[in-house]
């Protein structure tokens, strides 16, 4: 069994590399279709089906309508392309949703004396709200991130190799299958709370500025 | 786009979105029940007990659905129990929403003020009788919008089973494409019924929410 431990370490390595491109995609995606319904009233309807769409609609069925249905359109695209483009759009409509939530959350005020201090609405955007999204939206967005680690899984019924695809291989090979499983199982175990934990540690770091201006206000 | 096509597999895709509902409901409502247990057992003061609930908790949160699917199809038989895929399909997808159910509760209960359960207690009511007829009548009710939204992760999982030769709409949409050869209607077909049935539920989970008012316990953002 040791002997498959090359193959289960380069799966591991695929399924990170492959939420990883996706969790980027998904980020930009997600950032792109808020500031579009933010900002462009004609659409709203097109990011609104966007959403509901996506967030309805299981991650399989796209991954098939991307690797199986999009070739009779003119578009081929190898495993690995279908799987992150696929994983980043579903997941671009949840981090669409956490964003919003993000600008939401920002007081008026910031935007109110902003805007009187004379600062145009794109630097407003660059300088006074983007900045504070990552504090913002961290917590939901590592939730979100360890769904779609979850959900990479499903990229192995379209041949993606990845963690759970290269072990399936080694159960089809040596007829093991509890030790293939549960080892999987663990491996997936261990990345969900690595990055759970990661989130936390970057939660903390992110949001010490709130600590430290209290503290400040307090002592002026 | 082939129209017609679409129209003549309907009846087929609606007996695939009728067996996907089957196995969703019935996983949530065996859910409910383990979940309802696990919850008990995460709040307990026996200690162990406790860190049991907490381990199965954290790990049935951790392993994709999947792999959980493929580890109850292929174990179980490994230690002589023979399921068929449909038991299989809903064993799989129970053990994993309860483990997300049981922390929705535990969002529920940590919102009832325990001045109640001190009041049933002066009043002589039992333990169980508090839970049974005070605590959870009163958590299921704010707890439903969270539910309502756990129903439309699960189903949406539910695709997953066609892994194991369920035959509920994902399983049924493959069998029809490889008859048919035509992957972008039947697919976009049982796309469009999926998104269908959540909006569905959705819809009905933000009209409970407003009803309900702003009760949100934890669960699945």
């Amino acid at each position: 069994m040791a002997g498959y431990a090359p193959v289960v370490l380069h799966g591991l390595w695929v399924t990170i590399a492959i939420c990883a491109a996706s969790t980027l995609l998904g980020l930009a995606a997600g950032l792109a279709v808020e500031l579009t319904r933010q900002h462009v009233r004609s659409l709203r309807v097109l990011c609104r089906v966007y959403v509901e769409g996506l967030r309805g609609a299981p991650i399989l069925i796209l991954l098939f309508l991307l690797y199986y249905a999009a070739p009779g359109l003119g578009l081929v695209l190898d495993p690995e392309t279908a799987g992150v483009i696929g994983l980043g759009l579903y997941n671009g409509a949840y981090f669409a949703e956490i964003f919003r939530a993000g600008f939401e959350s920002i007081p008026k005020g910031q935007v109110e004396a902003a805007s009187s201090l004379g600062l145009s609405p794109l630097r407003i955007l660059t300088r006074v709200k983007l900045p504070q999204m990552p504090a913002l939206i961290l917590p939901p967005a590592v939730n979100q991130v360890i769904i779609l680690i979850k959900d990479s899984a499903v990229l192995s019924i379209i041949t993606v190799p990845e963690l759970t695809k290269e072990t399936s291989k080694i159960i089809n090979e040596t007829f093991a299958i509890a030790e293939p499983l549960l080892v999987l199982a663990l491996l997936y175990w261990a990345l969900v709370e690595g990055v759970s934990q990661l989130g936390l540690k970057s939660e903390r770091r992110l949001t010490r500025y709130l600590k430290r201006t209290e503290e400040g206000t307090r002592c002026s | 786009m082939d129209l017609g096509l679409i129209i003549g597999s309907l009846p087929a895709l609606a007996r695939g979105a009728a067996m996907t509902l089957f196995v969703s409901l019935t996983a949530i409502a065996l859910g409910l029940v383990l979940g309802m247990l696990l919850s008990f057992a995460r709040m307990s003061e026996n200690r162990w007990l406790s860190a049991a609930a907490r381990f199965y908790i954290s790990a049935l949160r951790g392993i994709p659905i999947l792999v959980l699917l493929l580890m109850v199809f292929y174990l179980l038989p490994a230690v002589g129990l023979e399921a068929p895929p449909l038991v299989a399909a809903i064993a799989a997808l129970t053990l994993n929403t309860a483990a997300f159910q049981a922390e929705i509760y535990r969002g529920g209960f940590a919102v009832i003020p325990p001045g109640q359960i001190e009041a049933a207690r002066v009043l002589g009511l039992g333990e169980t009788r508090i839970k049974t007829r005070i605590l959870i009548p009163q958590v299921i009710w704010l707890v439903t919008p969270a539910l309502v939204n756990e129903i439309i992760v699960l189903l949406k999982n539910s695709s997953l089973v066609s892994v194991i030769a369920v035959t509920e709409l994902m399983r049924v949409s493959q069998q029809l494409v490889s008859k048919t050869y035509k992957p972008t209607e039947v697919y976009l077909a049982a796309c469009l019924l999926y998104v269908l049935m959540n909006l569905c539920l959705s819809a009905l989970g933000s009209r409970l929410r407003r009803r309900i008012g702003g009760a949100s316990a934890g669960g699945r953002p």
